[in-house]
């Protein structure tokens, strides 16, 4: 008996080292992709400061173009909403309207070579297209994380405990639009 | 895409655990010959710190070696902003980078760890890539840094060298034994010792000198695909990277500043190896390089 006792013991140790070890990297992934999305806010965060200017620039040049200058006044404070900064989907659907409305904008600007020409809007283009490129980045660093997280409280064995410790799938930032994020401003440095 | 990557990395810790059990064996077996085990663990402490000086040093000896100018990001926004946005993507600390100035095209990263990164790409990287090239070789440079290979690198390195040292100090033993042989006239035990020495020595200078260039060889190799591997899956963009090797088969040509050491280092090898040096080569053959990516490259 004293034999039995003893493997039963030892796998109880070894079940407690293992599900110590897997909690612990399931709280490290989960505060990875905490962190990933706040490196996230940081860039959209970024890109809001940059719109302001460019819509006084375009402007100076485009007088009567009142309507597109308030879609992208809506869409660019939508983006850094308290529901967008804190929530992916909402967060993509804020991301989703803002492509949207930056599309007519530079429409808008396409009529207007002067504006074309003009360094400050120059400027302001490829600060825009830098900031979508990290924007992009810390996207994809994000949904990589989540891919992890989620992949790990799906699969075999961890998907025994991982719900009761309140440990659930977290959202991807998928943005619908993704071919016209990726052409956006087109600038080469 | 992921189990080439992990088949990478069990390949590598096999390769190292075979040379650190060979390495062991011979250090044992010899201090177990010579009755001077003490000596042994002189050696491998000896070679032990070695490595940490190189684990540590590695980064400012490589920038050293190669008369790299680290740049801000006035400097070339261009490359900086590639490197800025991989390292976000990879969820990294910003490298520092550099440029060298040279014509020949290539890049190398370096540095224990991520927080102590280096990238550096040649001015003729930088002239003859297009952005998303450019930014294909940068993800595999990135890569180097994301999968310690530094690391792995001066390990490998660390362990041929303790071999060689171990192996020269076997012969100088012998050596020095056999002539007090001959003055003492003390003969029996200490010969069989002296044949011993040297065949520990010949083995451990064969091993060294021969085989271990080769298996650090075979390991760096390995790590050049995987760096491929991961480096395609940051840019989700495969014929980016393919595209660059190309280039540089059709540019390519030996840096001027070139050293063997630094080899393993760089995208692609600096020095041009002939078909029988393929075995000590650093690096995989750019055409299988090109041709697995572009297998890769439909499966995003």
């Amino acid at each position: 008996m004293p034999v039995g006792l003893l493997v039963v013991l030892a796998v109880v140790v070894v079940v407690a080292l293992w599900l110590l070890g897997a909690y612990n990297s399931l709280v490290r992934l989960n505060v990875r992709v905490d962190e990933a999305w706040s490196d996230i806010t940081v860039q959209l965060k970024r890109r809001a400061d940059l719109i302001p200017n460019l819509i006084e620039t375009v402007k100076g040049y485009a007088t009567h173009e009142k309507s597109v200058f308030e879609a992208v006044t809506k869409a660019r404070a939508a983006t850094i909403s308290g529901a967008a900064l804190g929530n992916p989907a909402a967060a993509a659907k804020a991301e989703g309207d803002f492509q949207g409305a930056m599309k007519s904008l530079f429409a808008v600007a396409e009529a207007y070579p002067q504006l074309q020409a003009s360094q400050s809007f120059l400027n302001l283009q490829a600060e825009l297209t830098d900031t979508e490129d990290k924007i992009m980045a810390s996207r994809r660093f994000y949904n990589a994380g989540v891919r992890d997280f989620n992949t790990k409280i799906k699969t075999f064995p961890t998907n025994l405990f991982a719900s009761s410790l309140k440990f659930n799938a977290r959202a991807f930032f998928e943005v619908a639009d993704l071919a016209a994020i990726q052409e956006a401003p087109q600038v080469k440095f | 895409m992921y189990s080439a990557i992990a088949a990478n990395k069990r390949n590598t810790v096999f390769i190292i655990a075979g040379f650190i059990a060979l390495l062991g064996g011979i250090a044992t077996w010899w201090g177990y010959a010579s009755g001077q085990g003490s000596s042994a663990a002189i050696i491998i402490s000896f070679v032990f710190l070695y490595a940490l000086f190189q684990y540590y040093a590695a980064g400012s000896l490589a920038i050293a070696g190669t008369g790299a100018i680290q740049i801000q990001k006035a400097d070339n926004p261009r490359l900086w902003r590639i490197v800025e946005n991989l390292s976000i993507t990879e969820g990294m600390p910003m490298p520092k980078v550099y440029i060298i100035n040279d014509d020949a095209p290539n890049a190398f990263a370096t540095g224990r760890d991520p927080k102590h990164a280096i990238v550096a790409a040649t001015s003729g990287l930088l002239a003859i890539m297009d952005d998303s090239e450019l930014e294909g070789v940068m993800a595999h440079e990135m890569s180097h840094v994301k999968n310690f290979d530094i690391r792995v690198n001066t390990i490998v390195f660390g362990l041929v060298s303790a071999v060689g040292i171990l192996a020269d100090f076997a012969l100088r033993m012998a050596f020095y034994s056999n002539m007090g042989n001959s003055r003492n006239n003390n003969n029996n035990n200490d010969n069989g010792f002296g044949v011993v020495l040297i065949l520990v020595g010949v083995v451990g200078w064969i091993i060294s000198a021969l085989i271990g260039p080769l298996v650090s060889a075979a390991v760096s190799r390995q790590r050049e695909y995987l760096a491929d591997a991961s480096g395609a899956q940051i840019t989700h963009f495969p014929p980016g990277l393919a595209k660059a090797l190309e280039k540089l088969k059709a540019y390519g040509k030996p840096m001027r500043r070139k050293s063997t050491s630094m080899a393993h280092m760089f995208i692609s090898d600096p020095i041009k190896p002939t078909v029988a040096e393929r075995l000590w080569s650093t690096h995989p053959p750019l055409d299988k390089r090109i041709a697995r990516l572009n297998e890769m490259g439909g499966k995003f």
